[in-house]
């Protein structure tokens, strides 16, 4: 399951909106203006069953997304799912992965504390047995040229969405 | 019938004894002929596995994904603790403070290293660098990627962090790290061939009790281990999996 974001974790002013998680349903979400620099010489590193649902994460990942890995593993991975990102987006990495396929493209994160993070993620299907079993994320750091035209592309995209 | 046993020539110098003491406790411990040879280069060390001329591996990450999908291979034990890491450095004196500082054009020493080229290069990419934008300048070793950066040949060198940490005082002090990655999940690990499949059970067993006794204990010492770790084919597939996203270019 997944809850609406809580006043007490968010650090400084805040916004708030209620995005629609596929699946899901409504979350309500509470965002600032807070980018926290991906780190040099890491890799964010997570795995979720076949419906999104994370199983593993690795240091990195409890690091960068301000959770404690209790709050991760068992939890749908749009528990980092940022009110600026398309959901075109996410329907192209889901339409990608799930026909066997491996996804590479800049992501917006949203952090515990309402702040946020930019990452070039590659989500690649876990084949076992000739079955798609789970899914492998691996993030690194993006290029700042990227974020900047990733930036500009998805307020495009949200506007066509008719969400910005 | 004797087998055949190997190590990714990325292994530090200091321990080739190490590997031979290991190579001889293996056999007493199994009543196994197994012969090491060493290899001087991963060009040569490619060209004996597409020959099918080894049984037993001690390969890296890169490796390692090839042995199991395209050679039947099994990965047995990681080394306790290990991970493999790289170091991106520079001349103690260059301007170069930051990765994003770096442009293309920039000249790069690297060793034939497979898996430290790519999480060399995969550090180097927020600078927006990749093998196509600078000039890769090849060393035999890590030693000669540090002349690399001394004498002024190349800007920026990639090393193993084991081989960064190994190099001479005098020559560490005229180098500076500009980052040292924390991957944590990439490590090297002892694989079997298909011609020792009916031993696995056995080898795995063996090695992961090492440091159980006194005699093991020291051969582990002699290899700079403090054990082995046994990998399970889950560990084997994801290491696959995240070698694969990491190796990724899109088309």
């Amino acid at each position: 399951m997944i809850s609406d974001m809580k006043p007490e974790d968010i650090v400084g002013e805040y916004r708030e909106r209620v995005i629609h998680l596929h699946g899901i349903g409504p979350r309500k979400v509470l965002f600032t203006k807070t980018e926290v620099p991906y780190p040099d010489g890491r890799l964010i590193v997570s795995r979720t069953d076949t419906q999104g649902v994370i199983t593993h994460v690795n240091r990195s990942f409890v690091e960068m997304s301000g959770y404690a890995e209790e709050e991760l593993v068992g939890a749908p991975h749009s528990i980092l799912r940022h009110p600026d990102m398309p959901k075109a987006a996410f329907k192209d990495l889901w339409d990608t992965v799930q026909v066997g396929e491996i996804w590479q493209g800049y992501v917006k994160n949203l952090r515990k504390d309402g702040g946020y993070y930019w990452v070039k993620a590659t989500v690649i299907p876990n084949v076992r047995g000739g079955k798609i079993v789970g899914y492998t994320s691996v993030r690194r750091k993006p290029e700042r040229r990227k974020i900047d035209e990733c930036i500009a592309l998805y307020v495009s995209m949200k506007e066509a969405e008719g969400e910005a | 019938m004797s087998y055949q046993f190997t190590i990714s020539p990325d292994f530090s110098p200091e321990y080739i004894s190490g590997w031979f003491i290991f190579n001889t406790w293996l056999q007493r411990s199994l009543g196994l002929s197994i012969h090491l040879e060493l290899m001087d280069s991963f060009q040569t060390l490619h060209q004996a596995i597409e020959q099918d001329r080894y049984d037993l591996i001690y390969a890296n990450p890169y490796d390692a994904s090839m042995l199991v999908r395209d050679k039947g291979f099994t990965s047995l034990v990681r080394p306790r603790g290990g991970a493999d890491e790289a170091v991106i450095a520079v001349r103690a004196d260059s301007e170069i403070h930051q990765l994003e500082a770096l442009a293309p054009g920039c000249k790069v020493a690297n060793t034939d290293d497979p898996d430290v080229h790519l999480m060399g290069m995969i550090m180097l990419e927020p600078a927006g660098l990749h093998p196509g934008n600078v000039e890769l300048c090849q060393q035999d070793s890590y030693v000669l990627v540090a002349k690399a950066l001394l004498t002024g040949q190349c800007d920026v060198g990639i090393f193993l962090d084991k081989a960064y940490d190994e190099l001479s005082r005098p020559v560490q002090s005229q180098l500076r790290p500009l980052v040292r990655s924390q991957i944590q999940v990439i490590h090297h690990s002892l694989m079997a061939g298909p011609r020792l499949l009916d031993q696995t059970g056995s080898l795995r067993q063996l090695l992961a009790g090492m440091d159980q006794d006194e005699k093991g204990l020291g051969v582990l010492k002699s290899l700079g281990l403090r054990g082995w770790d046994v990998v399970d084919e889950e560990e084997v597939e994801f290491m696959i999996d995240l070698m694969e996203t990491l190796t990724y270019i899109p088309n």
